[in-house]
């Protein structure tokens, strides 16, 4: 049964006006967001020996921070920066869901301590929006339907993310690989491919 | 001739797509309350024990502890359960599997309880503990629960025909064994709730993981006392499910609401990983017993199924998965003389309840498996003793209901996936490689005795020797929606703006599955809008009618119906609006489509959609509704186990295709052709997911997934060892969707998310048979199932390096 694809007759500029509004909305949110758990944060270090300071460099921005020093980064960004969109899933190294970027390399987060993050340069899933525009992957993730419940997509997307800059015309078995690291108990994985290599091409 | 549709059945993105993909979708535990206090659970290290006291006094004045809740604190009741109420919120004389909480404690540092609980000193009697089923129904076993007369939870009795004049008229009989073992959901997202006590008279209101918010909501008012409109559910977004979070999240929401109410302040509760597999519940390990007797031409002449499940500690669904398995043990095959024992028991074991599928994956892979060793021994192929056997309209079942007034198409999805796969010709050519794979012995024969095993020159395999090519197919059919397990009716709520947006909700949760977009699609294509017009309401128990759980690939049929419903009642007042506008008469018919309405007979005169509802709102006209779709009455005879148990049926056929390395076992699979009937597609892109997904899940329960215990105990409790399928471990998927006509659900769309998922399993079974010559009883079929017929454990509970 042959049916005509709605999303893939959408041109690229359509599909983006489609998003505009949602998209500048949650960018504030994001401000607000991140601003107001921080002020919490100065305030419990002041009087905690067994914090450490730590200047930690977020989607561009740093942070001064005190944090004891047993905190994975995967903590340190959930918890004290309230950046959500990283999960913690098993927080043993095996899922990916929890994968930012560091210095450009994709690395678990659970699995490394805040303190080792110093004076590298963290991405999350939230410095991925460019202000009002939509990552290509992203947008890939949503035209091509690479999520399912949404929990794992995150950390697919910065996988992702690290293999397309390493790697920026991959073929499907590199991404194969490249994603094998980030389970999706929702079995979106054939979907999750199709996304990477639909952003490959339009990036 | 089937309907002409706008947008039903195109692929349409997802319309929670953007807050998924920018990490901004809020999750339970991405929800913080200003004052909010963890929760910590307290368990102690027995399978089944007495609980002779609890001695909390090495904490109870700790600063960091705010309270500590237990079952003297429950105000209403103690135990709960779906069906029975058996399970304890907090256990206070007894501990039964190893995931028992007998208290939780309360306070802002939730690292600092976690060394804390360690300090409740409890004193318990162990008892014996009880981890296989067959013998906890021995009239001399020790009583799991010991107000109840025996450690049978549920038996469900079929009887038609007369089996034994049935294998007397068979020309051969063919009796075999197997089993199957626990699973976890594995929800990429672990359980987490915050309970936020509200103000005076106002109850306590509840946002987590919970896939089934009314469920919880009767669990969480049962152990408060709380009249029901006292408790508020709120579903956050949901990181999948598979039927997982019910009565966990009931229980855990139910501790949430306790403290919560006990503090005065919010309470979070959130699982790690290794929390969640201890605690939750799994889908039955089954053990198998079936008989079947036929002719010589193929016909199949009795079948006579004896089923345990392993219900673990509670009965949870147990009652409901089992009735499920009993409907559906023979499978798609015209039987006419069954005699079916499906018995549900209690163990020391973790417990078990619903998970996609729901009883249906177990007896397939059994039926499945034996319906092909018919074959070969019949120098038949697989698909020929199902086109023999397999149900056609007018068929009946083995609980005697006849199949009609739905397309009965199993035979159309076994031949589409047949030709698209080439299944005959592929499938002879392997089975004339003959038995190939040696049987192997037990490791501690092989060292008794290496001779067999020490490799000679003849031994050599040549390198593409090694791997074997399988081609195999299993079939089903499957009852949709909830049948005669209860009330099955569903409400939606649709509200229309003055410029054409549309506020949506349903009674049913979003686990991810994209029920959202499939709903906006269907309002959508009623009012002529676009599905980005409809905006969905976050689920709440206080804004909509109770409309049961979402379960039993319900969603898309009733839900579905539930919204055409409201969107047609709409349709319909706003069409009164323009007939008095346009002056046209009581039988005037409109097209609604691409935002415009026009007359049918006069497409030139045409209204904006948005206009229309300006004009509607002008007059007063209330552009609310709230649409309802009830299943029609089922019925079931439970002593013979007889009646037309669902309303309608949906069919499907899988064939795997594997590669076996018979050196290491490895089994894998290069191709899954996925042929299924969901009635009507309503959201193309969901549902090539949902089959991407069932596949995926059916191909980990067949190769790789077990929750193995060891006296109770839980071996896996992460995904180190847990095995859950990678984006590597799978070759191609393929769907393809045969629709059927069907009167029910939103232009006759029906299930998909189970069938998806109960064939893949039984289908590589019968690939590896194929490729290995082998048959296998015992998923899964890892390396050391494929080498030496049995799983190897390890002995040790350290894990890793420690």
């Amino acid at each position: 049964m042959k049916k005509k694809s709605v999303s893939s007759s959408l041109s690229r500029r359509q599909f983006l006006k489609g998003f505009g509004s949602g998209v500048a909305g949650s960018v504030a949110l994001n401000k607000i967001a991140s601003a107001l758990p921080l002020q919490k944060t100065l305030e419990k270090a002041a009087n905690d020996a067994n914090r450490t300071p730590l200047n930690l460099s977020v989607n561009g921005k740093t942070y001064r921070l005190s944090v004891e020093p047993n905190r994975t980064l995967a903590e340190v960004i959930r918890e004290d920066l309230q950046l959500t969109g990283t999960k913690v899933v098993c927080n043993h190294g095996e899922c990916g869901a929890c994968t930012v970027l560091l210095d450009g390399e994709a690395v678990y987060s659970c699995h490394i301590l805040a303190l080792d993050a110093e004076g590298k340069s963290v991405t999350t899933i939230e410095g991925l929006l460019g202000g009002e525009e939509l990552h290509p992957l992203q947008k890939a993730f949503v035209k091509k339907d690479g999520i399912q419940c949404g929990f794992c997509t995150p950390g697919q997307i910065m996988a992702a993310q690290a293999l397309l800059l390493k790697n920026p015309r991959p073929a499907k078995e590199d991404v194969l690989e490249g994603m094998s690291g980030n389970l999706c108990r929702c079995g979106a994985y054939p979907k999750i491919i199709e996304s990477v290599l639909e952003a490959a091409k339009t990036d | 001739m089937r309907k002409k549709f706008s947008i039903v059945g195109k692929p349409v993105v997802r319309r929670d797509g953007l807050e998924k993909v920018t990490g901004q979708a809020k999750f339970a535990d991405d929800i913080n309350v200003p004052g909010q206090l963890y929760g910590v659970m307290v368990r102690i290290p027995v399978s089944h024990a007495k609980i002779l006291s609890v001695d909390y006094s090495a904490v109870e004045n700790h600063p960091a502890v705010a309270a500590i809740c237990h079952a003297g604190d429950i105000p209403g009741a103690k135990k709960v359960g779906p069906i029975k109420q058996d399970q304890p919120v907090f256990c206070y004389d007894k501990v039964v599997t190893p995931g028992d909480v007998i208290a939780m404690l309360v306070g802002e540092s939730e690292e600092e309880l976690l060394k804390l609980r360690d300090l409740v000193k409890v004193e318990y009697e162990p008892l014996p503990v009880l981890t296989d089923p067959l013998k906890a129904l021995k009239s001399d076993a020790p009583l799991i629960h010991p107000d109840q007369k025996s450690n049978l939870i549920v038996h469900h009795r079929l009887r038609k025909g007369d089996v034994d004049a049935g294998f007397a008229e068979s020309d051969y009989i063919l009796e075999q064994t197997y089993t199957t073992p626990f699973i976890e959901h594995a929800y990429i997202e672990p359980e987490a709730v915050i309970a936020v006590p509200r103000e005076g008279d106002k109850g306590v209101h509840i946002t987590g993981s919970i896939q089934n918010p009314f469920t919880t909501r009767k669990i969480v008012a049962k152990v408060l006392g709380f009249p029901l409109a006292k408790v508020r559910i709120q579903q956050a977004e949901l990181g999948g499910s598979f039927g997982g979070k019910d009565d966990i999240m009931n229980i855990l929401s139910a501790r949430a609401a306790l403290a919560a109410l006990k503090t005065g302040r919010p309470v979070k509760i959130r699982y790690r990983r290794e929390d969640s597999i201890l605690e939750s519940y799994k889908r039955h390990a089954y053990h198998l017993h079936y008989k079947v007797g036929f002719n010589k031409d193929g016909k199949i002449k009795a079948m006579k199924i004896d089923v345990v499940a392993d219900g673990g500690a509670y009965s949870s669904m147990t009652p409901f998965v089992t009735w499920r398995t009993v409907v559906q043990a023979t499978g798609p095959y015209e039987t006419e003389n069954v005699w079916t024992d499906v018995r549900g028991v209690y163990t020391n074991n973790p417990y078990t309840g619903a998970m996609r599928g729901f009883g249906s994956p177990q007896p397939i892979f059994a039926q499945e498996s034996i319906m092909d060793e018919i074959a070969i021994q019949l120098g038949m192929t697989p698909d020929e003793i199902r086109r023999i056997n397999g149900f056609k309209p007018g068929s009946v079942t083995a609980t005697g209901h006849k199949l009609e007034n739905h397309d009965v198409n199993l035979l159309t999805v076994l031949e589409t996936a047949v030709t698209k796969t080439g299944f005959s010709e592929k499938w002879k050519k392997n089975q004339r490689r003959g038995k190939m794979l040696p049987d192997y012995a037990a490791l501690e024969e092989i060292s008794a005795n290496p001779g067999p095993f020490i490799l000679h020159k003849d031994d050599f395999l040549e390198p593409d020797e090694v791997y074997r090519k399988g081609i195999g197919l299993a079939v089903s059919f499957r009852g949709c929606s909830l049948g005669a397990e209860g009330v099955d009716a569903v409400a939606a709520y649709l509200s229309l703006q003055q410029d054409g947006s549309a506020y949506l909700l349903s009674g049913l949760a979003e686990n991810g599955q994209g029920m959202r977009t499939t709903y906006s699609i269907v309002a959508a294509e009623v009012l002529g809008i676009s599905p980005d017009d409809v905006f969905y309401l976050d689920l709440d128990t206080g804004y909509v009618g109770d409309s049961g759980p979402t379960v039993a690939s319900r969603a898309t049929l009733m839900g579905g119906g539930a919204t055409r419903a409201a969107a047609e009642i709409l349709r319909s007042r706003l069409e009164n609006v323009l007939r008095q506008h346009w002056n046209l008469p009581e039988n005037a018919c409109f097209v609604f489509r691409d935002r415009q309405v026009y007359a049918e007979n006069n497409p030139e005169r045409k209204i904006a959609f948005a206009e229309l509802c300006d004009l509607a709102y002008n007059q007063a006209v209330n552009l609310a509704a709230i649409g309802w779709y009830a299943g029609p009455k089922v019925h079931w005879d439970e002593t013979v186990g007889q009646g037309p148990a669902y309303f309608t049926y949906v069919y499907g056929c899988q064939v795997a295709e594997v590669t076996v390395n018979i050196a290491t076992g490895e089994v894998y699979v290069d191709r899954v052709v996925a042929v299924h009937d969901p009635g009507t597609v309503i959201n193309l892109l969901g549902a090539q997911g949902q089959v991407y997904g069932g596949v995926t899940q059916g191909a980990g329960y067949g190769l790789w997934e077990e929750i193995s215990v060891d006296k109770g105990f839980i071996r896996e409790l992460n995904f180190d060892q847990y095995l859950i399928p990678t984006s590597k471990d799978i070759g191609e998927i393929v769907p393809i969707f045969v629709e059927g006509e069907d009167q029910y659900g939103p232009w006759g769309a029906k299930s998909l998310g189970e069938p998806t998922l109960e064939l893949t399993a039984a289908a590589i079974a019968n690939a590896v048979r194929n490729a290995t010559g082998k048959r296998f009883f015992h998923l899964p079929l890892n390396l050391e199932e494929i080498l030496l017929s049995k799983k190897l454990h390890p002995t040790s509970k350290n894990r890793g390096s420690a």
